[in-house]
């Protein structure tokens, strides 16, 4: 199916040269772009990159049932285009964004407004949509919450306790942080990637990192890759952090419908589990453990025993936490059937991570596009029908699990070798793309290298970005009530959306 | 001088202990999910430190914003002089005290829902209209309740009311009682005291614009009003007439403490209910109280 695409073909994890992207006129890329969606193609990125005074937009597909990623580009140019979201609504984001940062307009898009900025005034006082009616009211949520987490403004236009229609407002976290890799790596980058989604350090170090040992060519193209025992810590690393953030999110819809018992034992195993990666790298978010070209910190036997021990420990305490959640009918009650999304819906708004697979779309980057150690290793892809709050709660619960057996087996045959090997300097002119699977979804980083071989453009896209839609989908005629646990099934990052 | 002397008693021991449920409820609760929880005596810490603070008011509301709180808390407190304490019985008795103890606490609900549609909030309009429909159903079953009472006694006074023999229908009346404290309390499985989603509340979302002396009342006049309906539950299901007055005030503190372990045990073990699903509960809290009171109708009769 796709060795027929006109789009460059590339894999997971590697590099072309970016005279090698194919390059059509604007209104020729929309539509090639358009049919290849149509072909089942997933849009994982689609940015501009300013050349000039004009500007290309790059658009990064994934088809997922051929294990390969394909890439094209526009030819420069100024102004209007054709909107792809009129035909393929997982567009609408990213032609918003492109149209926020570099004034290209896509012409027929339904609800043209800043994703992030807002003329300098806050998110919340932008247009919103608007029902009308005598019974309809507005409920206006945030940016600051009663919790303490991050901000985000909330608009529902509500009848009476039902939600007809809920917009997301962001940019609260905006911090500049594409742009501050421009020109990069500086001494920075690393940092800076490390906290583009405090929650999901590993999930993007790891995509930084691909990036550019994807990069690093001695001469010709040939990347370097990293050694596989950091590739093997990364994989353990990662399914840590995805275990911690499961347990924590199954803890907080615990909480959220007042369920005391599984809401306290989870909150303290997200604890244990966070200890065990600061048991490899000494903080308990994963900072400091994966650098370009391996890894930083090593696991040695005695601790790699002794994490082990503690994981068998922390994952005995969860089975019965978890147990006591899915045992209580009164907790099922809330769940089931509240916060609704098709398979239908999740494909057409190109949603990703366990809120896709809990509407039974098999997507996941470790099974669909294998790179580092996932190629040799894999994990069961968990999927679960319905695409309530119950499946997307289900899918998680069935992640610990599998990433719990993983890390058993992963750390009972550990990997020898070095730990990091030197990377020659970034080939210029070239394109890479890693995805990562990060415990909320797919991690994209895309990297663009000028002809001295620093960053050009460096596109992050994180899995909250295609999610944040999801969220407003599933509250479609939900209580208004039933919105903080439907929000928590979601759990998506707002850093990681600003950016 | 003894009346004056009982009366400042009464309004010791009421507004002295009522504090101490909500921090018995949280120990409970604390205490089954294997935590230390806060002390005991956290409310009063709270209510102490909020009389000192001082209070925000918006531009938009008007006095009855300050007022609503002030009503509703000396409406619970009437309410509570009208509930007899066991053999000590209450300050002023009358043929018919029990109505003006469900209007009171009625009169208490209407102040507080009034102060928080002052703000012009969503959030706070969202709260009363939902505090208001389900009151609809917890008061049927109160009257439904007071009505079996009434029918077994023969009487409208509260302190005839409520010191039956323990009937047959004392059971389904604990049952329709206790639902109906947990959801006139706001406690789970019909809201959460404890949460911090406003989207979620019911009583806390009409109270998030009051601060300082104010929100002290309302904190104080809900724990009042959960030692209200304590002690009614006991009293009404509790055949104390027939013990000592020691024996009675003793008992009358023991089932207190029960009903209030009981509600911090039912917190802990059970979700909270969709708020679609809350009329179906209330419901039958009603049927539970209509029973007893068919119970004690026809059951008397032989």
């Amino acid at each position: 199916m796709s060795a027929s695409t006109p789009f460059a073909l590339l894999a997971n994890a590697t590099s072309l040269p970016w005279a090698d992207v194919p390059a059509w006129p604007v209104g020729e890329f929309v539509r090639t772009t358009a049919n290849e969606l149509t072909r089942g193609a997933r849009l994982c990125a689609w940015f501009g990159v300013p050349e000039d005074t004009a500007t290309r937009i790059v658009a990064v597909l994934a088809f997922d049932v051929d294990n390969t990623l394909a890439v094209a580009r526009s030819t420069p140019f100024t102004g209007a285009y054709p909107s792809l979201t009129t035909t393929h609504t997982q567009a609408h984001l990213f032609e918003r964004e492109v149209w926020e940062q570099h004034g290209l307009i896509p012409e027929g898009h339904p609800w043209l407004k800043p994703v992030r900025k807002n003329n300098g005034n806050a998110p919340a006082n932008g247009e919103f949509f608007r029902v009308d009616g005598r019974e309809v009211h507005e409920v206006a949520v945030g940016p600051i919450h009663a919790g303490v987490i991050e901000p985000g403004h909330f608009r529902f236009q509500c009848a009476g306790e039902e939600v007809l229609h809920l917009e997301i407002a962001l940019g609260y976290q905006y911090r500049g942080g594409e742009e501050a890799l421009i020109g990069g790596p500086h001494r920075a980058t690393m940092s800076q990637v490390e906290t583009v989604a405090g929650d999901t350090t590993i999930a993007h170090a790891t995509a930084y990192a691909t990036i550019m040992e994807s990069l690093a060519g001695v001469d010709d193209r040939s990347s370097t890759e990293a050694p596989l025992r950091s590739q093997w810590m990364r994989a353990i690393a990662l399914e840590l952090e995805r275990l911690a953030n499961h347990i924590g999110d199954m803890g907080a819809l615990a909480g959220d419908v007042a369920f005391l018992p599984a809401m306290s034992a989870c909150g303290k195993i997200r604890g244990d589990f966070l200890n065990l990666t600061a048991l490899i790298c000494g903080n308990r978010f994963g900072r400091g453990l994966v650098r370009p070209g391996g890894c930083h910190l090593d696991l040695d036997g005695e601790r790699a025993a002794q994490l082990l021990e503690r994981l068998n420990t922390a994952l005995a305490e969860t089975e019965q936490a978890v147990g006591w959640f899915w045992d209580a009918a009164s907790v099922r009650a809330r769940f089931e059937n509240v916060g609704l999304v098709s398979p239908a819906q999740a494909t057409e708004i190109g949603m990703v991570g366990p809120a896709a697979r809990g509407c039974g779309l098999v997507r996941d980057v470790r099974y669909d596009h294998p790179a580092g150690w996932h190629r040799f290793a894999q994990v069961p892809v968990a999927v679960w029908p319905g695409g309530d709050i119950f499946a997307r709660a289900k899918v998680r619960s069935l992640e610990i699990q599998r990433s719990g057996e993983y890390l058993r087996a992963q750390l009972a045959t550990p990997v020898d070798g070095n730990l990091h090997s030197e990377l020659a300097a970034p080939v210029p002119d070239t394109f890479a793309v890693a995805l990562v699977e990060g415990w909320r979804g797919e991690v994209c980083h895309v990297a663009l290298t000028d002809s001295a071989g620093r960053f050009r453009r460096y596109k992050i896209i994180d899995p909250s970005f295609h999610n944040w839609t999801g969220l407003t989908l599933a509250m479609r005629g939900a209580a208004i009530s039933d919105f903080p646990i439907c929000n928590k099934s979601f759990n998506l990052s707002y850093c990681g959306f600003d950016l | 001088m003894t009346l004056i002397l009982d009366i400042v008693l009464r309004l010791a021991v009421w507004l002295l202990l009522a504090p101490l449920l909500p921090g018995i409820i949280n120990k409970v609760k604390a205490w089954v999910a294997g935590r230390r929880g806060p002390p005991v005596l956290q409310l009063y810490y709270d209510l102490a430190k909020l009389w000192r603070k001082g209070v925000v008011l918006s531009t938009l509301a008007s006095p009855g914003f300050v007022a609503g709180p002030a009503v509703a808390w000396v409406a619970l407190t009437g309410a509570a002089m009208l509930m007899p304490l066991g053999p000590a019985g209450s300050v002023v008795s009358f043929n018919g005290d029990v109505l003006l103890l469900i209007y009171l606490l009625a009169l208490a609900r209407f102040c507080t829902v009034w102060a928080a549609m002052e703000t012009g909030s969503a959030f706070e309009g969202m709260g009363a209209a939902r505090e208001v429909s389900y009151a609809v159903l917890a008061e049927v079953a109160i009257i439904a309740a007071v009505l079996s009472l009434s029918v077994e006694t023969g009487s409208v006074s509260l302190v005839t009311m409520l010191s039956p023999s323990l009937g047959t229908g004392a059971v389904l009346l604990a049952a329709g009682l206790f639902t109906v404290l947990l959801a006139e309390n706001c406690r789970v499985p019909f809201d959460d005291p404890n949460t911090h989603l406003e989207l979620t509340m019911i009583h806390e979302v009409m109270v998030l614009d009051h601060s300082g002396p104010p929100l002290a009342a309302v904190l104080h006049g809900a724990s009042v009003k959960l030692l209200l309906f304590t002690v009614l539950l006991v009293q009404a299901v509790l055949p104390m007439g027939e013990l000592s007055p020691l024996g009675a005030i003793a008992a009358l503190a023991a089932g207190v403490l029960v009903v209030t372990v009981g509600v911090g045990l039912a917190e802990s073990l059970l979700a909270r209910l969709a708020f679609r699903r809350v009329p179906l509960l209330l419901t039958t809290a009603f049927l539970f109280c209509l029973f007893a009171l068919l119970v004690a109708w026809k059951g008397g009769a032989e």
